[in-house]
């Protein structure tokens, strides 16, 4: 059994340094690698580079590093819920690359699967396609889309054991695992981690060969953006 | 001459049995209120879930089943998640049946406008992109004119695209309208609403053929 468990948050992050790409899960505030940002937050790594859906909220999320601004770059699809986002980017501190969510999910996904680029719909005819290259596929034109390169992937499961298999729970996955295995080194972090042989292999979402790194969440506040109710 | 829930309520209409439905966020979202209830039609939300149900009661919020306005939700029996590629494989594939969004300007040959002003704050595109490139049936639903009181259907769109020659029907305040080869065909008139009053609410080419019936709600 190959063993994947790390003590620390500390320990996960061993080898992370300022200008690194980052890929990172999470849709809004749900399933975003919480602990994870923290420690890159505390550690005050500076000139990142994030691939991440979504930029977090102002207190909370990627807005954490946007505050002390140790992100240069963000890669993401809707940015609209962070003033400080708004203002870095206004000003030119912040570069900020938009491109369509499916195709988010799949550069990583492709980085994943070890294609080095995509062909997809998306975009064509717009701004996201310019300088591209496009090619035509039984009457219908696609856009060449390359995969992600990144250094650190950070996903956030619902479970995970020793060896590094993760099973996630409702909408939390998004793009969770499309990222394991996307990047250099993969950490997961969970909110429970159990020994090897509790899991279900039938249940396993995201096999322990995509991850590196492992480690069970200290706290989770798994705050709600907009709480809504009947 | 209808308001936003009455544009989701003719809309409803044009959900069919057995449909796998991706509604945007505004006007879209209502249209889950108003499918008849004698017909099965599943919601998909693009964060990753098929199934979607309506809003949980108090208390019964959970951080991890939201839908993509990241408000929270609950599922129906026989609902699933999935991750985001595969959620996108859905869509790409042309596996979701229809797909209704909001825009702020559609031109007459089906081009489509609704994620970015230049010059205001650019939230991005989110799936929108991806919809509007790979359904094959999109309605857009929107008011007609802009609160400048300009058109929003144009010959051709002045704001950034978000998809070319996509949009097949549009339900307004004023009018359903199919966009064909050759422009815009007025289909219905909202209640108390005159051929006139649509033709002077619509840059683009308008086509107007025999008597234009009103809608039934």
């Amino acid at each position: 059994m190959i063993l994947k468990t790390v003590n620390s948050v500390s320990d996960a992050l061993e080898g992370v340094q300022d200008n690194m790409t980052f890929m990172l899960g999470g849709f809004g505030l749900s399933g975003i690698p919480e602990n994870a940002i923290a420690e890159l937050v505390k550690r005050n790594v500076k000139g990142v580079t994030c691939i991440s859906n979504n930029a977090g909220v102002d207190d909370f999320g990627l807005g954490l590093l946007l505050q002390k601004k140790q992100i240069k770059k963000m890669v993401s699809s809707y940015v609209g819920e962070n003033d400080e986002f708004e203002r870095q980017m206004l000003s030119g501190e912040l570069d900020v690359e938009l491109i369509p969510q499916g195709t988010l999910a799949e550069r990583c996904r492709a980085a994943q699967a070890g294609f080095p680029a995509i062909f997809t719909p998306a975009g064509f005819g717009t701004e996201v396609a310019e300088g591209k290259e496009t090619r035509e596929f039984d009457g219908k034109m696609y856009v060449l889309e390359h995969a992600f390169k990144a250094d650190f992937a950070f996903v956030k499961a619902w479970k995970g054991d020793a060896a590094g298999n993760l099973i996630f729970k409702g909408t939390a996955r998004n793009f969770n695992p499309c990222m394991a295995g996307a990047a250099k080194i993969t950490v997961a972090e969970v909110e429970e981690l159990v020994p090897v042989g509790e899991l279900d292999p039938n249940q396993i979402h995201i096999p322990g060969i995509f991850v590196q790194r492992i480690f069970q969440g200290e706290k989770y506040e798994k705050r709600i953006e907009q709480r809504t109710v009947r | 001459m209808l308001d936003k829930t009455g544009i989701a309520k003719r809309i409803a209409k044009e959900v069919q049995d057995g449909y796998y439905v991706n509604l945007g966020i505004g006007i879209p979202t209502l249209v889950a209120n108003y499918v008849r209830d004698d017909i099965e039609v599943e919601f998909q939300s693009e964060n990753g879930v098929l199934g979607m149900g309506p809003f949980p009661f108090e208390g019964e919020e959970d951080a991890d089943i939201i839908n993509a306005g990241k408000q929270t939700i609950t599922t129906l029996p026989g609902a699933s998640f999935f991750d985001s590629a595969m959620s996108f494989s859905m869509i790409r594939g042309q596996h979701v049946d229809l797909t209704i969004l909001g825009a702020m300007e559609v031109a007459e040959n089906g081009d489509i406008a609704n994620w970015k002003i230049p010059g205001k704050m650019v939230k991005g595109m989110g799936g929108a992109m991806d919809l509007v490139a790979s359904a094959e049936n999109i309605i857009v639903a929107m008011m007609h004119t802009n609160r400048a009181g300009e058109s929003k259907l144009l010959k051709k769109c002045s704001l950034p695209l978000t998809g070319v020659g996509c949009v097949k029907k549009i339900v307004t305040n004023l009018a359903v309208i199919e966009v064909t080869d050759k422009g815009f065909k007025l289909l219905e008139r909202a209640p108390g609403v005159s051929v006139e009053d649509i033709k002077k609410a619509t840059e683009g080419h308008l086509i107007i053929e025999g008597d234009i019936p009103e809608m039934d709600i």
